[in-house]
């Protein structure tokens, strides 16, 4: 079984009687070391599906199933506790508690596991060692680069060991070369055999990505639009790339 | 999360913003120590007032007083004795919640005229009594001895006085410097010669005791510093009432106390004498009951008893200190009512500061809210962490409060040196205390509820 299965899922808003569906009939499987990017543009559904894959929201109709738990009727307390054990999140602006030092925002997901404080403190230490961290931790994120403040936002997200670590346009807010270091990172990542799921609209990430699964007004689309997945740069460069599939 | 994590957060949620914070907990320091102040002052004020209550005897004594014949006995009036030796006899021998009786006889006729020293002075009352009189009024022999019941048999010539007859017969040992102490001196009473056999010690309530003190202070400074006395003039009586303090006059009246055997009452100064009896007319019989709780069985039972003597005759009624116990427990509960009332709101203006600066601190932090919940903080840790944050804000108040007391105390001391001490009690600690984090977690629960409800996509969204 997949580690994530969608299976018909919608998600219907009401704003002022009238009825939004943000994501329409939507089924989907994503197996474990997959590495994917969901794209699409503005409003497509992309943010309400990986809310959902994410764990940070439920579905109208549908079964989401993650890591074979039913995640569609689970309550809040439900969904914090597989959001703590199996998810691991990169935001966009990053979302360090800036008046926590590095170490300490990487240790905080692991005081909501409950872990003592002497194996919090290791665990952490290791993980902001695999992004090259290492040696900032008594830093507060507003002495950081943008760069070095997403790769503790990585770190955080990699220290509970999750099943999948999704990333919201995790280069949104860099610049160029930053943006591949950190892409180069998740890239590495994968290669150790993480479950990664990028949401990104930028085609220059999408293109890295082995899986491109793109949204269009709240459904899967049957293509992938080549210039959104950046495979039309892609070709042109001729860049050595993992082959292109669509989903 | 732990709840030491928790405490350490909110610890440094409010070391983040130490003025804020402290102004916060301003509203709970100033309730808390004022809670504290005002019990410890009330309690201060009890004490004295009940000082002269026990100075006359406390609640568990009773005086029995001869009265007029009710009207609807008048007919009877011929049969009436009186109060009499026969009653104490009776209530010794039948009353036992009346575990101690002392008969009391007046000199007759006008007040009697004291002289001794060369001086007279016409004190107010003279009675004749048993010795256990003095155990009754809680009277203490400060030097010789109190007269036996040896003495009251050969009804001898002797007298125990107070303190202030010695002031107003042998004079004041603060005017003269030294102790005067009139024991084996001769007294007259009303021309009769009596030996001084004993004397009480000082009564004084304690707002007296410090006032004198004071003034002892002062006049050896005084001297010190080379002044001669100052105090020169006429002296200045303040009249009755020991300077107008509450309770002070209880203490007068007992300094002022002269005790004589009964029996020399009664067959040398010839008082307590009728024309139809021989037995020696009483004009009260002081009682101690075995239990003040139990006041009113002994009362009834002391009433049959009486009954009996008297012949169905009522011709006397009872004295107790209920009243005076309920005067001073009304102003006290009042004065407690009153300055509970000011604490109180002092604390709930402090809890409405805990909780509105909790509201500020909450939508200040929506997003670290969110971004705690999208790493795996359920709702329930969001809530504990904010009531908890709360709670510490108001238990730091707290403490401080209680620290702060001890100095608003001293202070008050310091305004007032006569006045009586400050009392801090630990049940009033405990219950500001115990108020003070009551507020706290109050104040925490609709803000805790409203950052446990937010949606976390909302807050990892908002700016």
């Amino acid at each position: 079984m997949a580690l994530l299965q969608l299976r018909s899922v919608s998600k219907i808003y009401h704003l002022g009687g009238e009825e939004i569906r943000a994501l329409d009939d939507v089924t989907l499987d994503i197996g474990t070391g997959e590495f994917v990017s969901i794209i699409g543009p503005s409003g497509s559904g992309k943010s309400t599906l990986m809310h959902i894959l994410g764990c940070l929201d439920t579905p109208s109709h549908g079964t989401v199933t993650l890591d074979g738990i039913q995640v569609q009727q689970a309550t809040a307390r439900e969904l914090a506790h597989v959001r703590n054990r199996k998810i691991g999140f990169v935001f966009q602006f990053f979302n360090l508690l800036p008046k926590l030092n590095v170490v300490q925002n990487v240790e905080l997901p692991m005081i909501y596991a409950g872990i003592g404080g002497r194996e919090r403190r290791r665990r952490a230490e290791h993980a902001l060692d695999l992004v090259e961290m290492g040696h900032r931790l008594k830093n507060r994120p507003s002495q950081l680069s943008g760069g070095q403040q997403q790769r503790v936002a990585i770190a955080r997200a990699l220290v509970n060991d999750p099943k999948i670590i999704f990333a919201d346009e995790p280069t949104g807010n860099l610049d160029t070369h930053t943006g591949e270091v950190i892409l180069s990172l998740f890239r590495r990542l994968s290669e150790e055999g993480r479950t990664i799921i990028i949401v990104t609209h930028n085609p220059e990430i999408a293109a890295v990505t082995p899986r491109r699964i793109e949204i269009r007004n709240g459904k899967i689309a049957e293509r992938v639009d080549e210039r959104l997945a950046g495979l039309d740069r892609a070709a042109a460069q001729s860049q050595s790339g993992p082959a292109p599939s669509s989903a | 999360m732990s709840l030491w994590n928790a405490i350490a957060v909110g610890l440094k949620e409010i070391w983040a913003h130490k003025f804020r914070s402290l102004l916060t907990m301003l509203g709970i320091i100033l309730g808390v120590s004022s809670l504290v102040a005002m019990n410890a002052l009330v309690q201060g004020m009890e004490n004295g007032a009940r000082e002269s209550l026990v100075a006359v005897g406390g609640l568990a004594k009773v005086r029995v007083e001869a009265q007029p014949v009710p009207v609807e006995q008048r007919h009877m009036r011929d049969l009436a004795v009186g109060l009499t030796m026969n009653d104490v006899h009776a209530l010794r021998n039948s009353a036992p919640e009346a575990v101690k009786i002392s008969p009391e006889m007046r000199m007759d006729g006008m007040n009697p005229t004291l002289a001794a020293n060369g001086k007279t002075y016409r004190t107010f009352m003279t009675s004749g009594v048993w010795p256990i009189q003095a155990e009754l009024m809680e009277h203490k022999i400060g030097h010789g001895r109190m007269f036996t019941e040896f003495d009251d048999e050969q009804a001898r010539n002797v007298v125990v006085i107070g303190t202030g007859i010695r002031d107003e017969l042998f004079g004041k040992p603060e005017d003269t410097g030294e102790p005067v102490i009139p024991l084996g001196r001769t007294m007259t009473i009303n021309g009769y010669p009596f030996t001084i056999i004993g004397m009480f010690e000082h009564y004084e309530s304690e707002q007296d005791r410090k006032a004198r003190e004071l003034r002892e202070q002062e006049q050896r400074t005084r001297q010190a510093a080379g002044v001669t006395n100052s105090a020169s003039g006429p002296q200045r009586s303040r009249g009755y009432g020991g300077g107008g303090r509450r309770g002070g006059f209880a203490f007068w009246i007992k300094n002022n106390t002269v005790y004589m055997p009964l029996n020399t009452m009664w067959m040398k100064m010839k008082s307590g004498q009728t024309n139809i009896s021989a037995i020696p007319t009483l004009n009260n019989i002081e009682i101690r009951v075995a239990d003040p709780d139990r006041i009113n069985e002994a009362l009834t039972q002391i009433r049959n008893v009486l009954m009996i003597t008297h012949r169905g005759i009522e011709d006397f009624s009872f004295r107790t200190q209920e009243d005076w116990a309920d005067q001073i427990s009304t102003f006290i509960s009042a004065a407690r009512i009153s300055g509970g009332l000011i604490a109180g709101i002092s604390l709930l203006v402090g809890g409405i500061g805990i909780m509105n600066i909790m509201l500020a601190s909450i939508s200040e932090r929506i997003r670290e809210i969110g971004i705690r919940k999208a790493v795996g903080a359920e709702d329930i840790e969001v809530f504990i962490q904010i009531l908890i944050e709360s709670t510490v804000i108001a238990v730091i108040g707290g403490l401080v409060g209680l620290a702060t007391s001890f100095g608003l105390i001293q202070l008050i001391r310091a305004v007032t040196p006569t006045d009586n001490a400050p009392v801090v009690t630990l049940g009033s600690m405990g219950l500001a205390f115990a108020a003070s984090v009551t507020i706290g977690v109050l104040a925490g629960l609709i803000p805790a509820f409203r950052a446990s409800r937010m949606n976390v996509i909302q807050a990892l969204r908002y700016d």
